[in-house]
């Protein structure tokens, strides 16, 4: 059975659809209301709190704790200033990716690493003659996503002005308001291509940090927002997850379902100009011959989707949340890919996914033809790759 | 010699916007004039009392295409939509029903009132979105032309035709029924409680000087199941930043594409040499010459006033001065110093962050029209309200709301004159506050500022001739290849390299986009730009 997080007793009375879905063996809130568009919008146009504590998190600490990253990620973390945040994967010896996560410089010897997947085994690994200590904080550490256009405004009311200096990729170390406030570390990251932060406190301090924020955030219209909306504005973003668009190389059954930095689109966090960490040498020889599979945006051409339902006389029709059925796609009569996630785009008014394309097809503007079932039926709509993300507002970043 | 265009686009309303957007687009080079000190026409946001953003004519961006979001990459431009999440309607003796985007919740209010409306309710929705499909193709693409012999206007006719004439019987007696009947009578053909009837009703007559019991107001019903037939693609919302958020992201891609706009340049005229239209003189005596001049102005200050009578055919000058106008709507824009409460269902909850109608009963409606029909605005008038505010907290300080009041029945020809308007705006004003009064008792404690445009206002200010929204009435008999005049449906005009690309022309008024959007298309496919 699933467990709460320290925010289920101010999150279970907020969810009146009673949809739940499991993450890392806790209890996710779906969506609060069965019109899950509501939380779509308040995330683009306000702002929105989401429950992200079932994230795995660990403490790096000890002199060799940046050594121990350096051996174990894609890009070493030594040069980074305290208060700097990195998105970072990392591989097994074939440089086939395991898992993806932030790691975020706190103290010159302290780290703190998050995961979809638990990492601590992985990372004790690799410690063999390194002065690091691995500390898992993934049930005692809780997190919040506040994430929108409004979400600095809303951080400005709760811990003030501080929060302007904050750039993206950063984190800040502050307290709760209030007499003897709980240490309180903000990070401006998130998951859905917006402006955006993350809180982090210890679990004692969530119920007290999710008042404290919910009555900060009601002048900007703040709402709780649950995963589905997440999952229509991270495809938006551009952003994989892992499970789903594509498989950790720990939970791979055949070598087929594994995939490198490169072929997901992470080539650009792989620095192999350092010294040796886990699968450099099989990425170098990956970057010199080049992916054979590449990760895209998928744009599917309305008029098509429309006219394989208008045979029908059929409206089209789409779910409000994003598909993770993985589809067929192709170039004539050959299947050169597959799309792994699809949404529609509430605010692009564009149909969307994210798909893994044999390289020779990756090209943004390449036209290939993606698998529609309607009333059962099989078609074909034509759909061009796109460049990601789909949608980057300047504010991410500014 | 002034400068050279490919076509210059009289009125930077949105439709004008759209057209000079598409236009550019496909490398033409444009400029846009607008009279006012800001874009957007009608779909314009403005500052009336500091702190506060009113949409200050349109207030909702009801079945702005979708294609067109796509086509112009509009997101990208800072277009953000927010959906209307639900229908209220207080009702005076303290009862209220609320529509919901959740069928579900829908039905349970509306069993309160009848289980068996309840019931009809999801075989209602079937039914119009049928309906609204064949609608669909019609609002996507220009007019048919029945006068026409040219073959791919008879295969279009014959496409038509064929979408028509496959349905179900039970379907084409459906259509026939939506085009012929009023809204009441269709409604109680399906319906039992007046309580749902009267605010279903009331699309029917919006911009129109018809009662919810005339005939021919039925059709209007379908443009709300328009907005579900594209799905989760639901296309009635409130723009971020008000309405003027729209023209401002239309702007920005046209400017994006190339297209030169410059606000106060008031046109005083349309250029005619040998009979065709050559460019625009300015109100400061400024020649612009171009190839073509597409008007985003109305029907009647098009041809009768930038053109004018003389240099228009006989009967296409009648046709356009019998085109209906009459305006018979204002709007009421209040700043509120919080969040008003309805005596019915206090609080601030979800029933607030859709539209608000004010028709709690079919009488009502029909009486509010009886006081316009003899020249009187209504003084329990049907009110479409809006707050705004509490979905996007842009447009009012923290706390503060704006709440927009859209009025039915404000006749343009008021038994005084249309002139005398001045002189009776704020009674009118206090009419609609009264009316507000009596499900929100203590709005008046509320108001920081008021705000009240009549039709005339409407006109004067904005350029609407009698105050029409629509840019003439949205009746049947003025839509499709009879908009604005019958043979000149197709955005051309009889005057040669004059283009008409607003609500005037077709498919009509709204946050629609699609006259701007498919006038371009046309004149880029006629030829006239090669």
């Amino acid at each position: 059975m699933p467990a709460p997080t320290p925010f289920h007793a101010r999150t279970l009375p907020l969810n009146t659809s009673l949809l739940y879905k499991e993450w890392a063996g806790c209890y996710a809130p779906k969506r609060y209301d069965i019109y899950v568009d509501r939380e779509y919008y308040a995330l683009r146009h306000q702002a929105t709190v989401m429950d992200a504590s079932p994230l795995y998190k660990y403490e790096l600490t000890g002199p060799d704790a940046a050594a121990l990253l350096a051996r174990v990620m894609v890009r070493g973390f030594e040069k980074f200033a305290v208060g700097r945040v990195g998105y970072v994967c990392w591989c097994d010896e074939h440089g086939k990716v395991v898992d993806d996560g932030t790691v975020t410089r706190l103290a010159p010897q302290h780290f703190r690493m998050t995961s979809a997947d638990p990492a601590q085994g992985w990372l004790a690994r690799q410690t063999r003659g390194l002065d690091v200590k691995i500390e898992d904080s993934s049930r005692t550490l809780c997190a919040l996503a506040l994430q929108g256009p409004r979400s600095r405004e809303v951080l400005r009311a709760l811990v003030g002005g501080a929060i302007d200096g904050v750039k993206f990729f950063r984190a800040l170390e502050t307290r709760l308001p209030g007499q003897g406030g709980a240490p309180l570390w903000i990070t401006r990251t998130g998951y859905t291509g917006d402006l955006g932060y993350e809180l982090w406190v210890t679990n004692e301090h969530a119920l007290a940090l999710w008042d404290a924020l919910l009555e900060a955030g009601a002048p900007q219209g703040l709402m709780p927002m649950g995963l589905d909306a997440l999952d229509v504005a991270r495809v938006e973003a551009g952003f994989l997850l892992g499970g789903v668009d594509y498989t950790s190389a720990r939970r791979a059954l055949i070598e087929r379902q594994k995939s490198t930095p490169y072929e997901l689109g992470f080539g650009w966090m792989v620095d192999l100009e350092r010294g040796p960490f886990q699968g450099r040498e099989a990425l170098a020889r990956e970057k010199s011959l080049g992916p054979r599979r590449s990760f895209v945006g998928l744009e599917i051409d309305w008029e098509d989707y429309e006219r394989i339902h208008e045979r029908f006389a059929l409206p089209p029709h789409l779910a409000t949340e994003t598909s993770r059925e993985g589809v067929p796609l192709y170039r004539g009569a050959r299947q050169v890919g597959y799309a792994t996630s699809r949404t529609f785009s509430p605010l692009l008014k564009k149909y969307l996914g994210l798909a893994t394309l044999e390289s020779e097809y990756a090209a943004p503007g390449s036209e290939l033809e993606i698998e529609v079932t309607c009333e059962y039926e099989r078609h074909r709509a034509r759909v061009r790759v796109r460049e990601l993300p789909f949608y980057d507002p300047e504010r991410k970043k500014a | 010699m002034a400068q050279q265009y490919d076509a210059i686009v009289v009125g930077g309303g949105h439709n004008g916007l759209v057209c000079a957007a598409y236009l550019s687009k496909a490398g033409r080079k444009v400029l846009v004039l607008e009279r006012r000190h800001v874009l957007g026409g009608a779909a314009v946001s403005e500052q009336v009392f500091p702190g506060f953003t009113f949409s200050v004519c349109s207030y909702v961006v009801s079945l702005l295409r979708p294609w067109i979001i796509r086509e112009l990459e509009l997101p990208r431009f800072g277009l953000e939509m927010i959906p209307l999440e639900a229908s209220f309607l207080p009702l005076p003796d303290g009862d209220s029903l609320c529509r919901w985007s959740d069928p579900e919740l829908t039905r349970k209010e509306v069993a309160r009132f009848s289980p068996k409306d309840a019931e009809t309710l999801g075989e209602f929705a079937v039914a119009m979105s049928k309906m609204g499909r064949f609608a669909k193709p019609v609002i996507d693409a220009p007019a048919p032309d029945p006068g026409s012999l040219h073959p791919l206007q008879i295969m279009e006719l014959l496409r038509l035709g064929k979408h028509f004439s496959s349905a179900p019987v039970d379907e084409l007696e459906l259509r026939l029924k939506l085009f012929s009947m009023s809204a009441v009578d269709f409604l109680d053909e399906w319906f039992e409680s007046p309580v749902l009837k009267a605010p279903m009703s009331v699309s029917g007559i919006i911009g129109t000087f018809l009662g919810v019991r005339s005939p021919g107001t039925a059709y209007v019903l379908l443009h709300h199941y328009m907005g579900e037939i594209d799905g989760a693609f639901r296309s009635w919302g409130f723009s971020k930043g008000g309405t003027g958020g729209v023209s401002n992201a239309i702007a920005a891609a046209a400017r994006h594409f190339g297209a030169e706009i410059r606000t106060e340049a008031p046109v005083q005229r349309i250029l005619l040499e040998g009979g065709a239209a050559r460019g625009v003189v300015l109100q400061n005596g400024d020649e612009l010459r171009a190839r073509t001049v597409v008007s985003g102005c109305d029907p009647r200050r098009t041809f009768l006033g930038l053109v004018g009578k003389e240099h228009l055919p006989d009967e296409f000058a009648a046709d356009v001065a019998r085109f209906k106008y009459r305006g018979s709507s204002g709007k009421v824009n209040l700043a509120l110093d919080r969040m008003p409460e309805f005596a019915c269902r206090p609080g601030n909850g979800p029933h607030l962050r859709g539209d608000i109608a004010i028709a709690p009963s079919i009488d009502y409606l029909e009486k509010a029209h009886d006081e316009a029909k003899y020249g009187d605005f209504s003084s329990r008038p049907y009110l479409n309200i809006v707050i705004p505010s509490t979905v996007d907290p842009s447009v009012a300080p923290p706390g503060k709301h704006v709440m927009s009041c859209f009025v039915q029945y404000a006749p343009y020809h008021i038994k005084e004159g249309p002139a005398h308007w001045p002189e009776r705006r704020e009674a009118f004003g206090d009419a609609v506050v009264d009316t507000l009064a009596e499900y929100i008792p203590n709005i008046r404690e509320l108001i920081l500022h008021r705000q009240v445009l009549s039709p005339w206002d409407l006109e004067q200010e904005f350029g609407l001739s009698e105050g029409n929204i629509f840019h003439g009435e949205l009746t049947l008999e003025q839509l499709s290849f009879l908009r604005p005049a019958a043979g000149w449906s197709r955005y051309r005009t009889p005057v040669p390299d004059l283009w008409l690309a607003g609500s005037g022309a077709h498919p009509g008024g709204g946050i629609m986009g699609a006259p701007g959007a498919l006038c371009a298309k046309t004149m880029l496919a006629s030829g006239a730009l090669r």
